[in-house]
């Protein structure tokens, strides 16, 4: 094709016009773009570019908004806006006439636009709506370019909610003659299946098909699905086994076209899909993997090319024959597969190597012993990549034996590992298990503390606190445990502790503080003193100097403790951070009050369950007394920005971050302070307010300064990384090491023969691998072994982790979580009922909505046939028992409602729904809004041809009062007849929706008492009425509400303004009262039935609607959203 | 299945981006500059594999362009590698003697190859041939359609 062009080309040089792009020539000197892309090169600096490329893109603006641009010259400024957009400079103006040319051009222009609109757009962008249209056009196209462009740009990008639009079009592509539309269609299938599983469940069958397609490209493409599918249910596939093996046999054998063929290997691809999908298959199933043995022998054999691709095909092999049910003879061929990996000379391979032998080592310990010269080579090379590959192989062959050999080993090489740390998260914790002693656990954590130091993620001290303060089976070794810690820290403090990394501090602090009465000998007033000196120090961080305090608060006892007590409490109480002036404080109080101190912090209290009231109700005495004394109430903090915003006219954009940093000293503390929990309380005097608010301080820090990272002090890397040089040696010379011979040969120091070291330290590190420890081995597969594991299960250390606190403050679940629930839950929102009896389900069936299996009504049987299971909006009930079929009383809906009470007879009420029926007693209900007040009218209509004496009726509702309207409870229906009961209803607690359940019992003259269960749904909307107001009573109460809730929401464009449009529906939907609208802004007040107001403030804010809810009443604001939201929706 | 990839040259300048899953602005900004660094600090002699997040990173270097394909973490690492350097074939075989300059001046050819070699994070055409006729088949219909369409009628 290039020599046709060129010739093309050379034929009619002055046919090309300046802009024409040259089709594979190469680049031509006068196209725009290479004018542009050589202006580019030649400039020498990024500001030069910047000027160079806004004037290009204020070109091509212009010229794509000009009527006469033809669509060819579209194609080139789209190429150049494609190029502008690359070099990272935005040129949104495009997108939209991106999505024209493909829409508008033919076929190379088309092809370009959807190209653009593929690097523009992104999938939740709005202007992709706007190419559904384009993309259907094209799919019906009958020229095969346009149709395989349209299937290329549905797979690369396509709004999750239009596929339903397109779904048929592309399915009708399965059966196309053209194979490639057909690979294409079946591609993107697959995109769609990953996006939107549920979307193509019912073409499952049309994926046989494609798989069974006599066109192997099809066929291969379908695997895509299959492997997908298997992955997540490989039980239903377990049929297509044979097939599977079929194909690949055929594959293996050289039947498919050469066209297949890749460096004469037949259809790599294809192959290592299928295996992929064979080893799924055969997992733990061992009739399946019988199947398979045969051709993976046959692949393994085949495989014998020198070439990467053969490689990928065997490592994928490999992998198979090991997850399968194994087969000795096969096994033992990857075995000597995976030799030749880690063996090869090529580092590629000898990394899939380390990597195949990670994944076996599990099952074959062994294997590991044949290569451990190699292992040991790695474990020095100078790639990071295979290092890291190598120490991850040691990890998993670690074992009591030589545990220890191998931690030193990562030690070692610790310092380079610094880039990934998140090594280590697992390891100190998953080594426990191995140790062979405290000492030996105290001092290696010693070592990873000061070096990992700050660059460690938190978790590692908070787990490691966690087990000291929890300890393990023994009271008497976690005691001794606690006392070398204690111990070693006290030497190291008394040492240089100035070296020692932050975390270390802390955690040594902590562990003095609760554990150092355990020496005996060792008097509180020397700990306090060494503590006292860590405060005094240059570089100690404010966080530290929190955990210090605390750990002296804990300390603090006798005549010399508290006059150093007393000495740093006053230093501190002044200081200008509030978490250490408050430590302070507290250690100063404490200090005086041993009894209180007793009481607050009781020695070896680490087993009970910390409880933390998160809602801080133990404050609500002081903020009613401040509310009363005339506090202003609380409010979040977006609540006073936005007041700020409004109250002035001009912008405080830049000051809008100074509330977040005066309470930086709050996030410093991070999540393991003990003292994050007593800052938040005394920043909020709000306890429904403060889990939101804590997620809000912290994500605006994010933006602000990043000095503090999860890391800590960010500045501090280079020491640390100094400092680790120092401090590696020094706890490996532990005594422990005396006692085995076997950890003792390895030395830091070079010996003058290295290749005799290595040998002796493969001895030591491949101990124990032999057969007779394989079940520790086995053991290891886990990730976090047995003894760790249940540790975490335990309640939360004392004071220490701070873990459980930050986690009481996020977890806290808000109302909107709540309303998210429900809303995914109900499916209808209108009082509905959901009702089904054994016996008498058809009667009911077609007012119900039991096909959504959310039935709200269990109904209890007591009757004869008390043993039939009471069954839970299943509908099919019908037809197991079609034998109990009663026709249903026709007309009787529709006349209920005359027998309305008179009183209420001219009131607007709801649809009158069939509650429940059992034998011959209707029940039905409705409610009926007064300006006032709500009634719950029920009808207990019954059928039979006797009277039923002694109804008695019982409404209960967690969210709503029901008060009988007449005292008389007791009801009587005579036969045919209708009895109507009465319920005055009111809100105690604001919900979205409220349940009123209730339970009748009554007696026929002739039986045994019987008694049904119903519930009856409401919307909060039929408790709301309008509350007229003035635009100044408005203003005054709008400040006196401290709950409120804020959403954009859609508005009704229909109209001519939107904004009235919409609150009109509102208002006559949601019966809210508009007071007033001033240009885009409008405010609605409503109240909740017996005056509870709620006033809602609409502001048009970019195309949406700005709403801002605000209530005295709790949840009222987030309920009243919700249903805003939903009558914006349904419109 | 792949999750995107990226050309760039030796001095970290991108040629060509392709998403195959959905990603923010900042996401791709953030990524871009990520490959680019750790790409480029690589050693010569090292593995041809990184590890990014939860993703495995196969980078080849062709000429002074660095090939950087983000692959989830189950996949195949060789045969990864392979996809790369056969789309390098197809480049050549396309432009004949592929050059860093023929994917820069010709950006938007290089992603019509790549669109039909690769569909969906999926490799979906794996002869060389086919790639080649099917883009040629379109280009023949652009090219020519569009070369004679515009010829002044003499």
């Amino acid at each position: 094709m290039s020599d046709v062009v060129e010739k093309t080309l050379t034929a009619l040089p002055s046919l090309l016009s300046l802009d024409s792009q040259p089709g594979s020539t190469k680049l031509s000197s006068t196209s725009k773009l290479g004018t542009l892309i050589r202006g580019i090169t030649e400039l020498t600096s990024k500001h030069e570019e910047e000027k160079l490329i806004q004037h290009e893109l204020t070109s091509i603006k212009e010229q794509v908004s000009s009527p006469n641009t033809s669509m060819r010259q579209m194609k080139e400024l789209m190429v150049r806006a494609i190029y502008c957009e690359m070099l990272g400079y935005e040129a949104s103006f495009s997108y939209i006439h991106a999505i024209k040319l493909a829409q508008q051009g033919t076929a190379l222009e088309k092809r370009v636009g959807y190209l653009a609109v593929s690097l523009f757009l992104n999938e939740s962008h709005e202007l992709l709506l706007l190419l559904v249209n384009t993309v259907l056009k094209d799919l019906q196209s009958t020229n095969l370019i346009e149709v395989c462009m349209a299937l290329t740009v549905v797979s690369q990008m396509f709004p999750k909610d239009m596929i339903p639009a397109i779904l048929p079009l592309v399915e009708e592509k399965l059966n196309h003659p053209k194979e490639i539309i057909r690979r294409k269609a079946v591609l993107a299938l697959y995109k769609f299946y990953l996006i939107a599983p549920n979307q193509v469940q019912h073409i499952h069958n049309k994926f046989r098909k494609a798989l069974c397609d006599k066109d192997p490209g099809v066929m291969t493409a379908s695997l895509h699905i299959y492997l997908q599918m298997i992955q997540e249910n490989p039980e239903g596939y377990k049929d297509l086994t044979p097939s599977f093996v079929t194909i690949l046999k055929q594959v293996v054998g050289g039947k498919l076209p050469m066209d297949f063929n890749y460096h004469s290997v037949p259809a790599p691809w294809l192959q290592i899909q299928l295996l992929r999908i064979l080893s799924l298959l055969g997992k733990n199933d061992q009739s399946t993997s019988e199947i398979m043995y045969e051709v993976l022998d046959e692949s393994l054999r085949r495989a014998e090319m020198n070439h990467n691709i053969t490689y990928a095909i065997l490592y994928e092999c490999v992998k198979c024959i090991y997850t399968i049910h194994p087969k000795s003879e096969l096994l033992e061929k990857a075995a000597k597969c995976i030799g030749n990996f880690v063996l090869s000379p090529k580092i590629n391979l000898k990394y899939l190597g380390l990597k195949a032998l990670t994944y076996v080592v599990q099952q074959d310990p062994k294997l590991a012993l044949q290569h451990q010269m190699t292992i040991i080579e790695c474990l020095d090379h100078p790639d990071l990549i295979i290092k890291r590959e190598t120490l991850e192989l040691l990890f998993r062959i670690t074992n009591a034996q030589n545990v220890t050999v191998i931690v030193e080993k990562i030690m070692l090489l610790y310092y380079l590992y610094l880039v990934c740390s998140c090594f280590l998260v697992f390891f100190p914790m998953n080594h426990y298990t191995y140790a062979p002693d405290n000492e030996w656990f105290i001092e290696t954590m010693n070592t990873v503390f000061s070096v990992g130091g700050d660059m460690m993620q938190p978790d590692i001290p908070n787990s490691f606190l966690k087990l000291l303060s929890e300890g393990f089976d023994s009271v008497e070794e976690d005691r001794k445990l606690r006392l070398f810690a204690v111990d070693s820290y006290v030497s190291l403090l008394q040492g240089e502790p100035g070296k020692l990394p932050q975390r270390f501090l802390q955690v040594i602090s902590w562990v003095l503080g609760e554990y150092s009465y355990l020496r005996k000998e060792l008097e509180a007033a020397r700990v306090l003193r060494l503590l006292a000196k860590l405060l005094d120090m240059k570089n100690t961080s404010s966080e530290t100097k929190s955990w210090v305090l605390m750990a002296m608060t804990k300390l603090c006892e006798g005549r010399t403790g508290l006059s150093v007590a007393q000495e740093v409490s006053e230093t501190y109480s002044s200081s200008l951070d509030t978490v250490l002036r408050q430590r302070a404080q507290e250690l100063q109080h404490l200090s005086q009050d041993w009894e209180l101190q007793a009481r607050v912090l009781p020695r070896d209290a680490g087993h009970e369950p910390l409880e933390v009231d998160s809602s801080l109700s133990f404050l609500d005495g002081f903020v009613s007394e401040a509310l009363a004394a005339g506090a202003a109430p609380y409010k979040p903090q977006h609540q006073r920005q936005e007041e700020l915003a409004q109250a002035k006219a001009l912008s405080l954009e830049p000051y809008g971050l100074s509330l977040p940093i005066s309470m930086s000293s709050c996030s410093i503390a991070d999540r393991q302070s003990p003292t994050l929990l007593s800052i938040s309380s005394g920043l909020s005097g709000d306890s429904t307010e403060l889990s939101h608010k804590g997620g809000s301080t912290s994500l605006k820090l994010d933006g602000v300064k990043r000095v503090w990272g999860r890391e800590g002090y960010l500045a501090q890397r280079e020491p640390v990384e100094e400092s680790a040089h120092v401090e590696v040696p020094s706890p490996l010379r532990s005594p422990n090491h005396q006692g085995e011979a076997d950890s003792q040969t390895p030395t830091p120091t070079p010996t003058p023969d290295p290749e005799q070291e290595k040998q002796q330290l493969a001895s030591s590190l491949f101990v124990g691998l032999s057969s007779q420890s394989s079940v520790c081995l086995m053991g290891k597969s886990e990730p976090t072994p047995q003894r760790f594991r249940r540790k975490t299960k335990g309640p939360g250390s004392s004071s220490a982790v701070g873990e459980q606190i930050s986690n009481s403050l996020v977890s806290t679940p808000s109302t909107v979580d709540n309303l998210l629930c429900n809303n995914l839950l109900e499916s209808n929102i209108t009082s509905e009922l959901d009702v089904s009896s054994l016996e008498q389900t058809s009667q009911l069936a077609h007012g119900l909505t039991t096909a959504n299996g959310n039935c709200d009504v269990e109904l209890t049987d007591s009757d004869i046939k008390g043993s039939s299971p009471s069954l839970n909006g299943d509908n099919e009930v019908v037809a197991a028992d079609p034998g109990s079929h009663e026709d249903p009383d026709g007309p009787k809906d529709l006349c209920l409602s005359s027998h309305l009470p008179a009183e209420l007879s001219g009131l607007s009420h709801s649809e009158i729904t069939p509650l429940c029926s059992k034998q011959s007693l209707d029940l039905s209900a409705c409610h009926v809004h007064k300006d006032d007040f709500l009634v719950l009218v029920v009808f207990i209509y019954n059928s039979s041809d006797s009277d039923i004496q002694q109804i008695l009726l019982e409404l209960d509702s967690d969210e709503l009062e029901v008060s009988c309207v007449c005292d008389n409870r007791v009801q009587e229906a005579r036969s045919h007849s209708v009895a109507v009961c009465q319920y005055f209803l009111t809100v105690k607690r604001p919900s979205v929706h409220f349940k009123v359940v209730g339970i009748v019992s009554y007696q026929f003259p002739v039986g045994t008492p019987q008694s049904v269960q119903f519930s009856y749904k409401l919307p909060l909307t039929s408790f709301i009425r309008p509350l007229t107001l003035t635009t100044e009573e408005y203003g005054t109460m709008w400040l006196d509400f401290s709950h409120d809730t804020k959403q954009n929401l859609t508005l009704i464009s229909d109209g001519q303004e939107p904004l009235a449009a919409t609150l009109n529906m509102l208002e006559k939907k949601l019966q809210l009262h508009v007071v007033e609208v001033i240009g885009m802004e409008g405010i609605v007040a409503c109240q909740l039935l017996q005056d509870q107001p709620c006033l809602m403030h609409c502001r048009l804010h970019a195309g949406t609607l700005a709403v801002w809810l605000r209530s005295p009443v709790p949840d009222l604001p987030d309920c009243l959203m919700y249903h805003c939201q939903r009558a914006l929706q349904e419109h | 299945m792949m999750r995107f990839l990226l050309l760039f040259s030796r001095q970290g300048k991108l040629r060509l981006q392709k998403w195959f899953t959905p990603m923010s602005e900042r996401e791709k900004k953030k990524i871009i500059r990520d490959m680019t660094t750790m790409v480029l600090a690589r050693q010569p002699r090292s593995c041809n594999f990184l590890h990014w997040k939860d993703l495995k990173i196969i980078y080849k270097r062709y000429a002074s362009l660095y090939f950087c394909l983000a692959i989830e973490n189950q996949e195949n690492e060789l045969i990864a590698l392979e996809v790369i350097h056969r789309y390098v074939e197809l480049l050549d075989k396309y432009f004949g003697n592929v050059c860093e300059l023929d994917i820069i001046f010709n950006f938007e050819k290089a992603y019509f190859i790549l669109d039909e070699f690769l569909m969906g994070g999926e490799i979906q055409e794996t002869s060389k041939q086919m790639v080649n006729r099917s883009i040629e088949a379109s280009d023949m219909l652009q090219e020519t359609m569009e070369e004679y369409m515009s010829k002044p009628a003499f």
